[in-house]
């Protein structure tokens, strides 16, 4: 008897493990970030329970967990527009800076007012701030034939860079002692809380509608059905008369105005101000989180809240075992990096095969 | 604070010491990039570099040591990339963030107790002709043999490419994986060797900060420097000299923008620091219009799965 790992191509990509892989990617990450602990010196299943469950075991983790998987949920939609069409835009954290500028700068206008027509207009300029920031990418690609990835890429730190000169500078608070950060918004310009004590806020309603869109809009629209049919072969698409250029514009749009929400949903929550630190990077875990889902709306939901625990598994980590926050991004690189490599089962078959000696020759 | 000229020679050598990073880890992405591979970890890879180097030479109090395992821990990690890249087949893009995102979280846990510790002086070359010549003393003397190596490497790496028969394998390979596997070329291990190569540059160019540059460990210390550089091997419509040029310039901006600062220039910092960002974005324009242009100059295979049906 020989043992023999035989390799085939799929024909085609079964559904069932394509939404299952996701899940052997969370546990072997689970178990990869076990081992590490060990290395470092920690009782595994200890450091595990102190990142997994400890931060979600009472009703303001489950809060915290929710006001952190909101702002990861509507970039990751976003995102999911432009990853499906072929548009690597990984400046979320660019957009999601810029339409905090744009949604902060009208809260500032109305830092002495109060009014309910407030709240919507910060809303709508950051989204508006975000939309126009991802348009340069988009606009330079369509029309300059330039490279989006590293385009949008560059803007991130534009972005971060004008917000520190703002906040420093022209828009930093007049009685504020010098700090880094602009005045307090006025109580008109802060998402309404859920409940008493609790840190969730009316973002996640943001969240949620843009996944009802967003859902409607990929299954139920023309302009879903031509994203979806770029993504699979741009050739096609061509060939069946789909204006591209236009195409790749609006997702570029939808992409860029989620993550100003996003931004603008942070500093009207939890924040309330602008200043150097509006977001730990969401920009760039929401790519993980838009993988995690497998693009798909009702994925990325479920994602959103896998990965908002890494970071909220890591801030307790840091509070009761001193290990540095940042093992956060570690988990984070983990699960997508298995996430990746699990694809393979998806495209090939890996059979082994039990086979005869003479079986072989033949 | 005068301009005269020796001051201008100072200027000058501390440029070229702020775009050596630059130099190392474009020049390894440009052969990673050469032989059709994008990888977009050149951050990450940096970032453990950095770490391994640091905490190497305090472990072992040598540099030889440190440098070599900085280097060895880039290949490590960029083994992860290649494997999954080469050997699974997965995005590029996706995986060269990952690489980043991880390595950027790894780089702190390792580091965290070699935070606040002081870094070694690293040896300098002919110290006392950077004192007793004039203008060129600061340029061409006084560096780590790391800025030596960093400036030769360009052309090193031209040389490679264009006059060796292994640098005519990694071009084919990347412009067109599919006849240079049918003339028998494993484009699979060509690619393999050119992402190691990448990582132990990376790894080096990490380890010239944190124990030349400013010999500590500080979280994050890399600061962005692996995405200048990813942004430079495109500035440089992946040419090895083009390279050294564009770091130059980037280092450059870094430095004059500290010294306006010193001088108390009106434009405000915030707005020098952007300068290298919106000037790569620029040149991105200008080299991309011409799509013969940027077609004559890009790897053809960039980015793109190579599959081999056995």
């Amino acid at each position: 008897m020989v043992p023999l790992i035989k390799v085939e191509k799929r024909n085609d990509v079964p559904m069932a493990l394509y939404f299952f892989t996701p899940f052997i990617a969370i546990i072997l990450t689970i178990l990869g970030g076990g081992i590490i602990f060990y290395i470092l010196g920690f009782n595994p299943i200890e450091a595990l329970k102190f990142y997994f469950i400890t931060p979600i075991s009472n009703l303001y983790g489950l809060s915290e967990l929710l006001l952190k998987a909101t702002p990861l949920c509507l970039i990751a939609i976003g995102l999911s527009f432009c990853f499906k069409s072929n548009n690597w835009n990984i400046g979320a954290e660019g957009q999601l800076t810029f339409g905090a500028i744009v949604g902060g700068g009208v809260a500032l206008l109305f830092y002495n007012q109060e009014g309910f027509y407030i709240l919507p207009l910060v809303i709508f300029a950051g989204a508006i701030g975000g939309m126009i920031f991802a348009l340069i990418p988009a606009i330079l690609k369509t029309y300059f034939n330039t490279n989006e990835i590293l385009v949008s890429l560059m803007l991130v730190y534009v972005s971060k860079l004008l917000l520190d000169y703002l906040v420093v500078g022209p828009w930093s608070n007049p009685e504020g002692f010098n700090f880094p950060e602009t005045r307090q918004f006025s109580d008109s310009s802060r998402m309404p809380l859920l409940f008493e004590g609790l840190r969730i806020h009316a973002g996640i309603f943001l969240a949620l509608a843009a996944v009802m869109l967003s859902w409607f809009i990929l299954y139920k629209t023309y302009l879903g059905f031509q994203i979806k049919v770029s993504g699979l072969s741009l050739k096609t698409a061509k060939y069946a008369g789909f204006k591209g250029k236009t195409m790749i514009l609006v997702v570029f749009m939808i992409s860029g105005a989620c993550a100003g929400l996003a931004g603008v949903g942070e500093i009207t929550g939890p924040i309330g101000q602008l200043h150097r630190m509006i977001s730990p990077d969401y920009g760039f875990t929401a790519i993980i989180v838009a993988f995690l889902g497998r693009l798909n709306p009702f994925g990325i939901i479920f994602a959103s809240l896998v990965v908002a625990l890494t970071y909220l598994g890591a801030e307790t980590a840091q509070i009761f075992l001193q290990i540095p926050k940042y093992t956060g991004q570690v988990f984070q690189g983990m699960i997508l990096f298995f996430l990746l490599a699990s694809d393979y089962l998806l495209f090939f078959k890996v059979k082994i095969l039990n086979l005869k000696k003479n079986e072989l020759r033949h | 604070m005068s301009l005269d000229i020796s001051f201008i020679g100072i200027l000058i050598g501390s440029i070229m010491a702020s775009s050596v990073p630059l130099i190392l880890a474009a020049s390894g992405e440009l052969i990673t990039e050469r032989s059709g591979v994008l990888n977009l970890g050149v951050e990450g890879m940096m970032i453990i570099g950095a770490i391994s180097g640091f905490a190497l030479m305090v472990i072992t109090d040598n540099l030889f040591i440190a440098i070599v395992g900085s280097m060895l821990s880039g290949v490590i990690i960029s083994l992860i990339f290649g494997f999954l890249t080469q050997s699974l087949l997965t995005n590029h893009v996706a995986t060269g963030l990952a690489l980043t995102i991880f390595g950027i979280g790894l780089s702190a846990m390792l580091g965290k107790n070699f935070v606040g510790i002081p870094g070694k002086e690293f040896p300098i070359l002919f110290s006392s002709l950077r004192e007793s010549i004039p203008f060129f003393g600061p340029i061409l003397f006084g560096h780590s043999i790391v800025l030596y190596f960093a400036f030769a490497l360009p052309f090193l790496t031209n040389y490679f490419l264009k006059k060796t028969k292994l640098g005519l394998v990694v071009r084919a390979v990347g412009d067109s994986p599919v006849s240079a596997s049918n003339q028998g070329i494993n484009v699979i291990l060509v690619r393999y060797c050119c992402i190691l190569y990448g990582g132990a540059m990376c790894g080096l160019a990490g380890a010239y900060l944190s124990l030349i540059y400013t010999p500590q460990w500080i979280e994050n210390m890399t600061a962005g420097r692996g995405w200048i550089a990813l942004a430079l091997v495109v500035f440089a419509t992946w040419s090895p000299i083009k390279v050294l040029i564009g770091a130059l310039i980037f280092g450059g901006i870094t430095i004059l923008q500290l010294h306006m600062q010193a001088i108390g220039f009106r434009i405000p910092v915030q707005f020098l620091s952007a300068l290298p960002y919106l000037m790569t974005i620029i040149v991105l324009v200008v080299i991309s219009r011409d799509s013969r242009k940027i077609k004559l100059n890009t790897p053809t295979s960039l980015g793109r799965i190579f599959y081999k049906e056995k």
